[in-house]
């Protein structure tokens, strides 16, 4: 298991698999909210603009808001998600993987300017690096982290396939392994299927495609086809 | 168990689950007509069957897709909602000030820290005007010393429209929360940030107060800065007063860890931040509407401002004693 991902245990007793964030893929849906701000900042100014005086106050007021409410307003109200996050299929959510709330997105947005300092999020970044986590200074006040929502992965196509029982008994290390590589070998292109498969040939004495069978074979047994 | 009959028996049931996953995250959309009577049971019954997947060591998509269905119900059976005006109103009529009570110590903390140094600096600058340059450049002292020159000072509002009022509330909003906001926020870095703000505002404040009297423009000056005083000034000093919190739970954890103790305090903290701004709107508002206008006679504003500070202290100090807890 790779080390970003963290167990969190519900009250119903079970283990759930939660993906952390990094730094790397949350700049870059900064990043992106940057531009969209930028853009919306520009759009409003032409549209204020035009009505003179009390258009420059409620231009100031907008800056206002999207200065320190664009992405308090865009978690709160959009699943943990600002457009940037969206596009990069991340979220903000509590600790404990509920929903954030007003006070934990005002906290972390507001500590923003801390995470700034000295320049360009450094002490954000340094925080970030010192913790399993990857949070922020925000993050740590407000009991916040950023994970991955993952994308519903395509499920695999039954196949009608003979099941072939293994010659000998397998561990389940083992088991896994084979069951892994045949829900994922559509993906594969047929030589790496066999390239793969080819790593077991001392045991199997079997090469390329018949090996390959061969394991979908196993798998489909592993499953509980006969 | 086989992982195909677990599948033939129980697939039925994760597969209604995410329908009624889907009618929760998108209600608005035509299909979502999936009953969500039986979700917290059928919740229960998504986490057993991971719990099952797992222990049984099945296919890792299989335990993979139950672990998504089973973060997504987390998420929606754990969720709070309320009533945002409901609890706006609540947060203004009791609970601000039980938070200013309950944090008594900070807020006192941030008052000193900023109305003492306000006052020195104010008097040390009435009896010796050059104290101003310490806090001041030359050219931006020539520039207040104008802007509250009561010769200027009568044609420029008279000439302000409501319009500009506007412009100004806009400005006052965009730059007076702003400070309050960075006065809290840089107190985690163990408070220094927010006693940093609170000194160098006060030292300023009190510095300007003082030259302008020392000057005689006081009945341009105080009858401008009053009114909305009792909002700002009170607001920064509770801001640096909850940014101090921040920091004192970074550097003294007591029993809790100390990034258990952060989030607490950050957690204490956050009502007073809702009630700066709160204040700060307020003040913005005076600011651009009442304390700028000409019209008024200096006698209304004065004593108007004497009753905003009194209202302030009552409403901080007393408050809806019933909320408090």
């Amino acid at each position: 298991m790779l080390d970003t991902y963290r167990k969190l245990e519900t009250p119903e007793n079970i283990d759930l698999d939660i993906h952390v964030a990094g730094p790397l893929v949350r700049g870059q849906a900064f990043l992106v909210d940057s531009v969209l701000r930028m853009i919306i900042q520009m759009a409003a100014s032409y549209g204020f603009l035009v009505l003179g005086d009390t258009g420059i106050g409620l231009l100031l007021i907008f800056t206002f808001a999207l200065e320190w409410f664009y992405p308090v307003l865009f978690e709160v109200l959009n699943h943990g998600q600002t457009p940037g996050k969206r596009l990069m299929n991340i979220a903000v959510v509590n600790d404990d993987n509920t929903p954030v709330g007003w006070s934990a997105s005002i906290t972390r947005n507001f500590l923003r300017i801390v995470d700034f300092l000295p320049m360009n999020y450094m002490a954000g970044l340094v925080c970030m690096t010192a913790n399993k986590d990857f949070k922020r200074i925000g993050d740590l006040a407000a009991g916040t982290v950023v994970i991955y929502r993952e994308r519903p992965a395509v499920a695999p196509q039954p196949e009608s396939r003979a099941a072939t029982p293994p010659p000998v008994a397998l561990n389940v290390t083992e088991q896994r392994a084979i069951l892994a590589f045949a829900e994922r070998h559509t993906s594969l292109t047929s030589e790496r299927q066999q390239e793969l498969a080819n790593h077991l040939e001392p045991v199997l004495h079997r090469r390329d495609q018949q090996a390959v069978d061969y394991l979908l074979r196993l798998a489909q047994w592993l499953r509980g086809g006969r | 168990m086989k992982q195909q009959l677990f599948e033939q028996q129980h697939g039925a049931a994760w597969e209604r689950f995410e329908r009624q996953l889907q009618a929760l995250e998108h209600p608005r959309r035509q299909d979502a007509t999936e009953s969500l009577a039986d979700f917290a049971s059928q919740y229960r019954l998504i986490c057993h069957l991971l719990a099952l997947a797992q222990e049984r060591h099945y296919s890792p998509y299989l335990i993979d897709h139950l672990n998504d269905l089973a973060l997504r119900g987390h998420q929606h059976f754990y969720q709070r909602k309320g009533h945002v005006l409901h609890n706006i109103v609540q947060f203004v009529v009791w609970g601000f000030p039980a938070a200013i009570r309950r944090e008594y110590r900070f807020v006192w903390l941030g008052v000193l820290l900023f109305f003492v140094p306000a006052f020195v600096m104010g008097t040390l600058t009435y009896f010796n005007p050059n104290m101003i340059y310490t806090v001041y450049p030359h050219e931006a002292v020539q520039q207040m010393v104008d802007m509250y020159d009561p010769a200027n000072n009568k044609e420029m509002s008279d000439e302000r429209g409501s319009s500009q009022d506007l412009q100004m509330f806009g400005f006052y909003i965009r730059n007076n929360v702003g400070i309050g906001f960075q006065t809290f926020a840089s107190g985690i870095l163990l408070g220094i940030g927010a006693v940093f703000h609170l000194l160098f505002n006060g030292l300023v404040i009190g510095a300007v107060a003082g030259y302008l009297t020392e000057l005689g423009h006081v009945e341009t000056f105080w009858p401008f800065v009053i009114g909305h005083g009792a909002f700002e000034l009170t607001a920064i000093a509770i801001a640096g007063g909850a940014g101090l919190k921040l920091g004192y739970g970074l550097l003294a954890p007591g029993r809790l860890t100390r990034k258990q103790s952060l989030i607490q305090s950050a957690r204490g903290a956050m009502p007073l931040v809702y009630g700066i701004f709160f204040f700060l709107i307020i003040a913005a508002f005076i600011e651009a509407f009442w304390s700028s206008s000409s019209v008024l006679p200096i006698t209304v504003k004065l004593v108007a401002g004497g009753l905003f500070w009194l209202l302030v202290i009552l409403y901080l100090s007393l408050g809806w004693r019933r909320g408090y807890r």
